[in-house]
């Protein structure tokens, strides 16, 4: 059975949103405001944003991309 | 009553129900098999699958309930982000790698799964049962988001011919369900996203406008509700209960039947993975409509005297309609109002095939007939899905619905439970079954009574932990406990020396093969399986 093409290394990155929204104190006030909305608000909008491009890097490094050290030894 | 509204709102029910009954002849198979019928064949691509998961994810009762609670106590409602952003990265690599060992062995349901890992039945009965407790109640409170439009369209929804129009809905939505299963709510999601999508840019474009821009409508409300309460002293209250309603909601969520439902239809684990980095453009919608509480407060619709009823009526549940009535011309309002009652449909009707299967392959054919043949279980999943819709149907007429949203409260709390044999068991046969059965009724009771002493009314949880208070999400607290009895028992099983039941899958079960992972095509029919 040929190995497949994954490489689960790249798994760690998908923590990046996890530290991010879980560290509450650093997103928990008024400023600065973006056209008006809070900081609270508009930063934890961004790392939808932020998040999704996070999956999409994992997936293309993990799952996607040829790989050269395919079989483990 | 708004006719031009009622007008465009019927015109699209109308629309989808035709879609409904049509999509029957979708890739049509012998819709007579389970895995046609509960499933579609495990045959949808990445752009279906996107429609699917984010229309049966994303429900009308979210659309409603998330600015409400933003309207009532302000940032905390906001949780529903973080939630939805802590939700994808851990779906992407548990929930692929359910759908791999799902597609080799043939799983329709999770239980399968932990049937097979474990090798027992009472414990896949625990998470059937479980799924279905905590799937009733969200079924009725979709039909809650029904009433509310009908409500705003200026029709009165009490009484037994103001009840009709929700009737009328739901045994449409009975019906084509029956006859196309989950065909059915794929094509339909693709129309009430689309309507989303739409009302949300108009709203976030329109609203704002009229009220004078972002910072008015932020200065408009009290500054206590803008931001989440500092920790003080030793309460932590303000944070602990934010993060653990984020990360609870995030955990649960792929655990509820229909997600699962719409999880194991995809055809692929890289469909499923795609889906994982494109799904948060629902979040984004999400994010949006939850500042539409904000709005709602900015706009004053809560003292205008025309709302009045209607916010006596539904409560906070009223802010986003109210907004919509005050904002939007009449034919806009009818799209809108659509979208919120499409959106009901679409998780309804996945709903209830997720609850038939459970019950058919996980009870039915588990404990009461286990010579039952495909055709047999296909036709009693159909019939059970109209059980269980009639039930909810039933639960909202004749229970106050106050009932519904507790029960809903509480199926949150139940349906994480079932973490602990489906998340590790992906990984490791480590945990003996007999635990885990423990260790799951250890939690359902402790979060059940923890809800109960806050006289469900809420899910945050007092506790008190070394002098500290940490408020928190109940399910979270109750699924340490449901952690904790696992592997003490799990200790203590192996120091008995009982024997373990046998484990029907095997390690290459769940590792993608290059030709399944769906590279090469996203809508090619199931392959043969490995073993």
């Amino acid at each position: 059975m040929p190995a497949p093409r994954v490489n689960k290394k790249w798994y760690w990155l998908l923590l990046i949103p996890y530290i991010a929204i879980l560290w509450i104190p650093s997103y928990n006030r008024l400023e600065p405001t973006a056209f008006g909305v809070p900081f609270f608000y508009w930063y934890q909008l961004l790392w939808v944003v932020l998040s999704t491009l996070v999956i999409a890097i994992v997936f293309h490094f993990a799952h996607n991309a040829p790989q050269k050290n395919s079989r483990k030894p | 009553m708004n006719i031009t509204a009622t007008v465009v709102f019927v015109a699209l029910f109308g629309f989808v129900t035709v879609l409904g009954f049509v999509a029957a002849r979708w890739k049509r198979a012998d819709l007579h098999s389970l895995n046609e019928w509960g499933l579609a064949g495990r045959r949808f691509g990445t752009l279906l699958t996107w429609f699917l998961l984010g229309g049966d994810l994303y429900t009308a009762y979210t659309f409603i309930a998330v600015p409400a609670l933003v309207f009532g106590v302000g940032a905390f409602g906001f949780f529903g982000v973080p939630y939805t952003i802590l939700v994808y990265p851990f779906a992407f690599i548990i929930f692929a790698r359910l759908w791999t060992v799902a597609h080799r062995h043939g799983f329709i349901t999770p239980a399968d799964f932990v049937r097979a890992r474990y090798g027992s039945p009472w414990l896949a009965l625990a998470i059937a049962v479980t799924g279905i407790m905590a799937t009733m109640p969200y079924i009725a409170l979709q039909l809650v988001g029904i009433e509310v439009v009908i409500g705003a369209l200026g029709f009165e929804t009490s009484g037994l011919l103001g009840e009709l129009p929700l009737i009328v809905a739901f045994v449409i939505l009975a019906a084509y369900t029956y006859s196309s299963g989950l065909r059915a709510p794929a094509m339909i999601a693709v129309v009430k996203d689309t309507l989303i999508y739409v009302t949300i840019i108009a709203a976030v474009i329109v609203i704002p406008a009229q009220l004078g821009g972002y910072a008015k409508i932020f200065a408009a409300v009290p500054p206590e509700k803008l931001l989440l309460k500092v920790p003080s002293g030793d309460d932590y209250s303000g944070y602990s209960a934010y993060l653990t309603a984020a990360l609870g909601s995030a955990f649960a969520l792929f655990l509820y039947p229909h997600a699962m439902t719409a999880v194991f239809s995809a055809s692929g684990a890289n469909t499923l993975r795609r889906n994982m980095m494109l799904l948060p453009a629902y979040s984004l919608v999400l994010g949006l409509i939850a500042l539409l509480g904000f709005m709602a407060l900015a706009s004053g619709v809560r003292e205008m005297p025309e709302y009045a009823a209607q916010f006596k009526q539904y409560g906070a549940n009223f802010a986003v309609p109210a907004l919509f009535l005050h904002s939007f011309p009449d034919w806009f309002i009818g799209i809108a109002f659509a979208a919120i009652g499409i959106g009901a449909l679409v998780p309804a009707a996945i709903m209830s095939i997720a609850a038939a299967n459970l019950y058919t392959r996980n009870i039915h054919r588990e404990f009461i007939n286990p010579q039952v043949s495909a055709r047999q279980e296909t036709q009693l999943a159909k019939i059970v899905s109209l059980v269980v819709k009639f039930g909810a149907l039933a639960f909202i007429l004749f229970l106050p619905q106050q009932y519904a949203i507790q029960l809903q409260l509480l199926g949150g709390v139940w349906m994480i439970q079932t973490l602990p044999a489906i998340v590790p068991g992906l990984y490791t046969r480590w945990f003996d079954h007999r635990a885990l059965l423990a260790g799951w009724l250890v939690g359902m009771v402790g979060g059940t009574l923890m809800i109960a002493s806050l006289g469900f009314k809420s899910s945050t949880f007092p506790l008190e932990l070394f002098g500290y208070r940490v408020s928190g999400y109940a399910a979270v607290y109750a699924l340490l406990l449901n952690f904790a009895v696992s592997i003490v028992l799990t200790l203590a099983v192996r120091a008995l020396g009982l024997q373990a039941a046998p484990d029907a899958t095997q390690a290459a079960d769940y590792e993608d093969l290059p030709e399944e992972s769906g590279i090469a095509s996203a809508d090619t029919a199931s392959l043969p399986p490995v073993d």
